[in-house]
């Protein structure tokens, strides 16, 4: 007992060791930020779904403590995820390969608050700001750089009232980004607009008192959602087509779950999908966040169970969690209330 | 003398698996579009799974302003895991077969996909904890395979 005891400790240690050593290796920022980063910033910064990270101006101003905690809180609500698994060093490494893009020297801030007039403020926000960052710094509609997406600019401004961005940024660096603006973006130096530096420390202490926006409570939702058909199988099924056109989307697939994956002629007949899509909404949804495709087109899944009929979609709301993106909620809730509708209207 | 190995392999898995659940998988491609889904569905084979379908999610988009229309939605499974667990866990049956979404961005390529975390809470029979912890592996797999091809 004891010598195996001795030995389960001895194990143990190992592989901590072992673990702890593996992280003592330098870590390779350039393959941590290509595996974590890149799919948004893009491989050499230029934004995407995020918003480029490779501008002169933006790394002229961006402290390294700024890089490291905006990585470690992300931007909650705004796509941008919280990494709280990379290691210290990991996250450093990134930082560096990140700061490799430009030759400018990293700043340093000290944390002392500014003193301006927020009351002022509020009113030069209102008027040079709100247009692009919004009435309440909520930020543009869809985020960062306008590739394939047709949009009102062709960097969207980013949300200066989230959590994310407030814990990590300083008063300092707030002030240094407004004096210097970011060339090649559609931010420019408040000086452009005829502001002064004692207007950037009003404007800065009314950035600080931005309300964050209201969430929905992220109460964990039913990852389905499930109606029980009185009816029998084919009338079902015409009842949810006659539901599905009627809300003007076009049926543009129907199949069984195992088409594909069984002989043709095989399949089972009594789980069937029937796929369909409106234009102008994945449209609309695609411009606020292009990874939303991932769950279009919409889809009703029909099924024969022990207890009868029955139809089931995934549930949208459960989504808007999974994309970490607040605009989204408002379509995963009109996407709600669709499929709702529908599986009422078919078994009804 | 069996208990101490289950013990140690069940701490090491622990210690070597990284503990934060990821909601999304999301990878950048340098290859073009049709290069990118060639390599896709080649490491989707290779990992074991049959594809069954590519579904255009894009019908229309040009229409409205986008640049490209190349957005698709790739369709895979295993068919014995199709058929069990869409019998078994008709709850399940909204989220089959497994997918993976691929859009252009510029001259480059996007991949994603979910995982299961957000499914866990809801699916707490422990085989299907482990398909998941299969799938999620297997996806990340496929994810990766095609990020580092070229
Ligand atoms: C024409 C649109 C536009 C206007 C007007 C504008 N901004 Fe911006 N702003 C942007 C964009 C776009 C960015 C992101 C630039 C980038 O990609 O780095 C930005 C970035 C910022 C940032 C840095 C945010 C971050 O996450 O790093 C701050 C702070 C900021 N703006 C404040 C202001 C203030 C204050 C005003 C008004 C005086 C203002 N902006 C006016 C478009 C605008
Ligand atoms: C899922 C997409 C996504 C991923 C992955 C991602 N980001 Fe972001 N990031 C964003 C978005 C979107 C914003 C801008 C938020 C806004 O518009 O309000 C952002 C903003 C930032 C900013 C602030 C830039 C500025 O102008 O102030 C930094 C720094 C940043 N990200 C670093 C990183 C790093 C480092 C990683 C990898 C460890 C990473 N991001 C991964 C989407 C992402």
């Amino acid at each position: 007992m004891n010598r195996r005891i001795r030995f389960f400790c001895a194990a143990l240690l190992w592989a901590v060791a072992s673990t702890a050593s593996a992280q003592g290796v330098r870590p390779d920022g350039e393959a941590l930020y290509q595996q974590n980063c890149a799919a948004c910033h893009g491989s050499d910064g230029a934004g995407g779904v995020g918003v480029p990270l490779n501008l002169p101006d933006f790394l002229a101003v961006a402290s390294d403590r700024y890089l490291r905690n905006t990585l470690r809180h992300g931007r909650p609500g705004r796509v941008m995820p919280a990494f709280p698994s990379l290691t210290d060093e990991q996250a450093d490494a990134i930082i560096r390969t990140i700061r490799g893009w430009s030759d400018a020297p990293a700043p340093v801030y000290d944390s002392v608050r500014l003193k301006g007039d927020a009351r002022r403020g509020k009113q030069l926000f209102t008027e040079h700001c709100a247009a692009c960052h919004g009435d309440h710094g909520q930020g543009g509609a869809g985020t960062g750089v306008t590739f394939s997406r047709p949009r009102e600019a062709p960097i969207m401004a980013p949300a200066l009232n989230n959590p994310g961005f407030q814990q990590s940024v300083s008063d300092a660096m707030l002030k240094a980004t407004l004096l210097r603006g970011r060339r090649g973006t559609p931010m420019s130096p408040i000086t452009a607009l005829g502001l002064t530096e004692s207007d950037a420390d009003d404007l800065v202490a009314w950035l600080r008192k931005l309300p964050p926006d209201e969430r929905l409570a992220r109460t964990s939702q039913s990852p389905i959602i499930r109606m029980e058909s009185p009816y029998g199988f084919e009338e079902t099924l015409d009842n949810l087509k006659k539901a599905v056109t009627a809300r003007n989307f076009h049926i543009i697939r129907e199949q069984t779950l195992d088409s594909g994956y069984v002989k043709a002629g095989k399949e089972n007949k009594r789980q069937y999908i029937v796929y369909f899509c409106s234009f102008s909404f994945l449209n609309e949804a695609l411009s606020v966040d292009p990874r939303v495709g991932l769950f279009l087109p919409c889809r009703v899944t029909l099924q024969e169970t022990d207890k009868g009929i029955e139809l089931v979609t995934i549930n949208p709301e459960s989504l808007s969690h999974l994309f970490n993106n607040s605009e989204l909620d408002k379509y995963c809730a009109r996407m709600h209330r669709l499929y709702s509708e529908i599986l009422e209207e078919a078994t009804l | 003398m069996r208990s101490w190995r289950i013990w140690l392999a069940a701490i090491l898995l622990i210690l070597t698996t990284s503990a934060i659940a990821q909601d999304l998988y999301m990878v950048r491609s340098g290859m073009a579009f049709p290069e990118a889904m060639v390599a896709l569905q080649k490491a989707i084979r290779e990992q074991g799974y049959t594809l069954s379908r590519v579904q255009r999610v894009d019908l229309g988009l040009k229409s409205f302003g986008f640049k490209t229309d190349r957005y698709r939605v790739v369709f895979f499974g295993k068919p014995a895991e199709i058929e069990q667990l869409g019998n078994k866990y008709r709850d399940l049956v909204p989220y089959l077969p497994l997918k993976i979404a691929i859009f252009a961005e510029g001259d480059e390529t996007l991949l994603l996909a979910s995982s299961f975390h957000h499914l866990r809470p809801f699916f707490k029979q422990p085989a299907l904890g482990k398909q998941f912890d299969t799938w999620e592996k297997d996806i990340q797999r496929i994810l990766e395979q095609v990020r580092l091809a070229d």
